[in-house]
């Protein structure tokens, strides 16, 4: 006993106090919060989603108008002078309506209007409150049903390891896009009732189902593996050998390894679903009129492209910012909490 | 061990042996298999501690994982404190866990790196609904100190430990119930040499202190001396050679315990050595071990039999066994002229 004691007591006690050290969490926090690149992303994300969601006050108060109501003889006083918002074509062959231009200043028509003559920065802030609400809700749906799935693949293995495996592998051979539009089409044109839910064609729970699903394999195959290695792991033999059941191992040792691989997923999956909204969107079987999001507004300015190119640009440039911050941040959390992965997706 | 005749086995493993199936093949005629424990048979008393040497890839840590019952068994009987657990399921041996306990190699990888070493030891208490919560906490403190770690140790993550404190923490948490028997697999072979007296001194220790019996599995024959009471010496999945462990070392029967002895270092006073046995060749591979007797390839004095004859683990009148058709000294086994 004493001997054991002196020999190893040295290098504990330079230790230091019995104070608890940081957790690995607090670890990833730290190094996460020292990654500048990652705080400024984060802080472009908060500022949009805060801004996204004042669509309410900003329509109601700066805009002064609805943006959902199409507005195709109306008057908006600028500068002193009442003019129509929608007034006959100049250019070109002076066909069609040329909407009002941006006026760039803080009240309505900021960034102008749209082939309907609605306020497209109005349409802008509810169109991002849509896309940001789809992005997430889809990313939580993927990453609890990749984490369900890998996790039962990886644990259980066996027969339940070789179903999951192989419904994944349908879904992995098709095209991330093609699934998407072909799923869209199909559900737009029913109204599903699931139990005692009535999804109809304009409920956003459409886009989210779809846009959850396409990306499960491409998530739930690298946690299946994860949690295989972790089952070889000595830590998951010597917790059999203490006599502790399966539940108890997959919930105190597999679990906690398992979350910061899904937690590195949540900025990545948040971009591609951003993405795959705005496309879905774009061709009209993502979020339905009058809603909006930034795809249904790029595909109003398609039209427009040469005589107000700010109707696309500007959801264009939203999106574009935006998944290049998730990006960025994804790229400073995986740094943080999971330095070892080199991950691609898509 | 003079006691331990009268007494019962606490382990006994007989004509134990685990098989693997190499890789998946749609031919199962394409399917390879490997012995990694053939037909081995042991008896460890209580109080005792066998020693399990032989080089690496032998199946001495498949054998740790059998007896222990973390890998099924292939075929053979298992029986522990007199009661037979060669077929009980992983539930059923659940609350057996209690009395058997192991030690492992790497003490880094036996640790979850995301808990607490309190949470880790605290672990074994609450898997079997022992002790209330603060109880544990005092039980915990206790542990870390009998192993000459400190309490506030327990508010630390491994990482932040050495690899012979990670190895005490391995050694408190397989102590936490008080089980009768201990099986160490390696556990110090992944420490410096330094921490490695360090931590078969306090195996021996608690082994007095608990009334503990081990399971010692090792390929370094210095510490296993150290510390066993008996030796078996594996080659290729199968006991060669077992009995009291200086006796083995000073007089080995079998040829390869002879080899092994001899490259073992030591200081001597006479500096010449008459004549140092070698082996010839590498160790053959698992997958088509040699017919006969499995050492016959390496053999310094292998002759005809060897080839054509597996031999059995005979037991002499000493108490000693050796499975050699020629044992090189002392009587020979009962049924061999």
């Amino acid at each position: 006993m004493s001997s054991v004691e002196e020999t190893d007591a040295p290098a504990a006690s330079r230790q230091g106090q019995a104070k608890a050290t940081e957790s690995p969490w607090a670890t990833a926090f730290r190094k996460l919060r020292r990654d500048r690149a990652a705080i400024v992303a984060l802080a472009v994300l908060v500022a949009i989603v805060v801004v996204c969601l004042m669509a309410p006050l900003y329509a109601r108060h700066v805009a002064m108008t609805d943006p959902f109501v199409t507005n195709l003889n109306g008057t908006v006083m600028i500068a002193g002078e009442e003019r129509p918002v929608l007034e006959p074509s100049t250019t070109g062959l002076g066909l069609g309506l040329t909407p009002i231009g941006p006026t760039w200043e803080f009240g309505p028509f900021m960034l102008g209007a749209d082939n309907q003559g609605r306020d497209v920065a109005a349409r802008m802030l509810y169109g991002g409150r849509n896309s940001l609400f789809i992005a997430f809700a889809s990313t939580l749906l993927c990453l609890v049903l990749a984490t369900l799935v890998g996790t039962t693949a990886g644990f259980f293995g066996g027969i339940s390891d070789t179903i999951l495996s192989r419904i994944l592998d349908v879904l992995w051979a098709f095209p991330i896009f093609l699934l998407a539009i072909s799923l869209s089409i199909v559900l737009l044109n029913q109204t599903l009732t699931i139990g005692p839910w009535r999804i109809t064609s304009g409920s956003l729970a459409l886009p989210i189902f779809i846009i959850g699903i396409v990306y499960v394999p491409y998530v739930a195959r690298p946690i299946r593996g994860h949690v295989q290695t972790l089952m070889g792991a000595e830590f998951v033999t010597a917790a059999v050998g203490l006599g502790a059941s399966p539940w108890r191992i997959l919930i105190k040792d597999i679990l906690p390894n398992v979350v910061p691989r899904i937690v590195v997923f949540v900025p990545l999956i948040l971009a591609l679903s951003m993405i795959i909204e705005s496309a879905l969107s774009f061709l009209s079987i993502g979020v339905q009129p009058p809603g909006a999001s930034w795809g249904t507004i790029i595909q109003d300015g398609q039209g427009l492209l040469y005589s107000r190119p700010a109707v696309a640009l500007v959801p264009g440039i939203a999106i574009a910012v935006t998944v290049l911050a998730l990006n960025i941040l994804g790229d400073g959390v995986r740094d943080a909490l999971d330095p070892k992965s080199a991950m691609r997706i898509g | 061990m003079t006691m331990a005749t009268a007494q019962k086995p606490l382990l006994r493993a007989t004509k134990l042996s685990k098989i693997y199936k190499s890789g998946r093949s749609l031919l199962p005629s394409r399917r390879q298999q490997v012995h990694a424990v053939n037909e081995v048979s042991l008896e460890v008393m209580p109080g005792e501690t066998l020693g399990i040497v032989g080089e690496s890839g032998c199946g001495k840590s498949s054998l740790g994982r059998c007896l222990t019952r973390l890998q099924d068994i292939s075929s053979g009987r298992l029986e522990f404190d007199g009661r037979d657990i060669t077929d009980l399921s992983l539930r059923q041996i659940r609350p057996l866990r209690r009395e058997m306990q192991m030690v492992f190699q790497d003490p880094a990888a036996s640790l979850n790196a995301r808990r607490r070493v309190g949470d880790l030891l605290a672990e074994p208490f609450r898997i079997h609904g022992i002790g209330a919560r603060s109880e544990i906490e005092d039980r915990v403190s206790e542990l870390l100190r009998r192993v000459g770690l400190r309490s506030e140790h327990a508010l630390r993550f491994p990482h932040e430990f050495s690899g012979g404190q990670k190895q005490r923490i391995g050694i408190a948490r397989a102590l936490a119930l008080h089980p009768k028997l201990l099986v160490a697999d390696e556990p110090v072979s992944a420490l410096d040499v330094s921490i490695q007296a360090q931590i078969i001194n306090l195996l021996a220790e608690l082994r007095e202190e608990f009334g503990l019996t081990y399971v010692f599995i090792a390929h370094d024959l210095a510490v296993v001396r150290q510390i066993s009471n008996r030796v078996a010496v594996m080659y290729l999945g199968a006991i060669v050679e077992v009995g009291d462990a200086d006796e083995v070392f000073s007089t080995p029967r079998h040829p390869y315990t002879r080899v092994l002895r001899e490259a073992m270092p030591e200081p001597r006073l006479h500096a010449k050595r008459p004549e140092r046995a070698q082996v010839k060749g590498d160790l053959p591979s698992p997958f088509s071990p040699p017919p006969g007797c499995p050492f016959h390839t390496r053999c310094a004095f292998a002759k005809e039999r060897r080839e054509v004859q597996r031999p059995a683990l005979v037991k002499a009148a000493d108490g000693r066994a050796v499975a050699c058709h020629y044992p090189l000294d002392g009587p020979h086994p009962t049924g061999l002229a």
